[in-house]
């Protein structure tokens, strides 16, 4: 089983490749760790002219704790981080979500910028990085620029880039007290994609629930983040939250999947409360 | 594209397609069959090398990404002091049947007993749940590396 044909490019810098992805007339596609992308390529899903190699440019791999927080480069692998060899301003929550993406050998080549980048629905790296509040940095043809994970994925395989862009990293902001967080995730087998992922997050008086694979793409959850951020409130209140943000981002879900995203939500908000 | 990769331990260079998985390039160009190829999409684990030091599906590398890396199949793991270990406990116990995903499960294996120090029953499943065998149902296959590790320490 192997790709259709296609050219192949080992760009040195971002602007060699973003400049490379921009040609027009011919479908370029980046390629990191390609953990995702080689396996449509093969299956013939996706299809592609040109293939940029991006997995070396040392401007994506920049990692640096700042008094903001964390800046952490496109090309950081889920097992750089699993492993701990990024600083954890986080309490834990991205090393225990790393170790459970996929397998290891996939791990160790599949990267967090490649995870937003592809934006799958079931991805972990998106609910993660909303409930962190992060930005992704974008660079191509017209320059800089900076938005919130949140608006940057905008729908199934689908984020804001433009034919030449490619995320160069993330900025996570650092918790302003120590961070509580909740995590939890349901696949059919280890490191099958998910069919719920849950994040919750608290830092003071500010929380966020955020929940993927119930629609298109990792969304906040806003009846819920308000409910956990006013008090301890009943688990009764909770569930009547959780409800209202289902029949909102995922109204077409079946009871087995509102009892299924409804359970990922609470395993993750009792995880965070457990920690106060 | 011509590439050049250090291939257990020796300088190899081959012109190669850059469709060419790293698998296809070990199996076909090489003529190293100890990698073996199940799924071609990263499920199976059968196809699993290891690349500067990491262990690598080799069906989701392709040959020209690897240009300039180090490279170890099963074939040039033959004296590694793991290794050595992990072969006699899998032969102890009965950690194979047919054999086809034994070379993804020992470089795996070994993987797991390289990162982790005396890995439990718990662990090692959950550490080798990216290699599928359809024979021993698992039970043969963990008990030998939780044995490994002891044995290594």
């Amino acid at each position: 089983m192997k790709s259709a044909p296609f050219e192949y490019v080992r760009p040195r810098t971002v602007a060699e490749a973003s400049a490379a992805l921009a040609q027009d007339g011919i479908a370029a596609s980046a390629i990191a760790g390609g953990q995702s992308l080689i396996p449509m390529l093969n299956l013939r899903v996706a299809l592609t002219d040109l293939l940029v190699d991006i997995s070396r440019l040392e401007e994506l791999k920049a990692v640096r704790e700042t008094s903001g927080g964390l800046e952490l480069g496109a090309l950081t692998t889920h097992a750089a981080i699993e492993d701990g060899k990024v600083p954890d301003l986080f309490g834990g929550l991205m090393r225990r979500v790393a170790g459970q993406i996929s397998y290891r050998a996939v791990r160790n080549y599949g990267t967090i910028g490649g995870s937003v980048a592809f934006a799958d629905p079931a991805a972990d790296w998106p609910p993660c990085l909303i409930a962190l509040g992060t930005r992704v940095r974008v660079r191509g043809p017209k320059g800089a620029r900076s938005e919130p994970v949140a608006e940057f994925v905008r729908g199934a395989y689908s984020t804001s880039l433009a034919p030449g862009e490619i995320i160069v990293g993330f900025d996570i902001p650092r918790p302003p007290a120590p961070l509580r967080w909740g995590f939890a995730k349901v696949a059919r087998k280890s490191g099958a994609f998910a069919e719920s992922i849950a994040v919750a997050t608290a830092r003071a008086a500010e929380s966020s629930v955020v929940l993927a694979g119930a629609s298109l793409h990792a969304r906040l959850l806003p009846s819920a983040s308000k409910h956990v951020a006013a008090s301890n409130g009943s688990e009764e209140a909770l569930r009547a939250a959780i409800a209202s943000d289902l029949d909102a981002i995922a109204s077409t879900a079946d009871a087995y999947q509102r009892r299924l995203h409804t359970a990922t939500v609470l395993k993750a908000v009792r995880e965070m409360r457990a920690q106060r | 594209m011509n590439i050049t990769l250090e291939l257990n331990g020796a300088k190899v260079t081959h012109d190669v397609e850059p469709r060419e998985t790293l698998a296809d390039f070990l199996r076909e160009r090489c003529g190293l069959t100890a990698t073996h190829l199940g799924c071609e999409h990263g499920a199976c684990g059968a196809c699993t090398v290891v690349v500067e030091g990491q262990a690598t599906r080799s069906c989701l590398a392709l040959a020209v990404m690897c240009d300039g890396r180090s490279i170890f199949t099963l074939e040039g793991l033959r004296t590694d002091s793991v290794m050595e270990v992990l072969r006699r406990q899998f032969h102890a116990c009965h950690a194979l049947q047919c054999g086809f995903c034994t070379p993804g499960m020992l470089i795996m294996a070994r993987d797991i007993l390289r990162r982790l120090r005396r890995p439990d029953a718990r662990t090692v499943r959950h550490e080798l749940s990216g290699q599928i065998c359809r024979c021993t149902g698992y039970a043969s296959i963990v008990k030998a590396i939780v044995a490994a590790g002891q044995e290594l320490q």
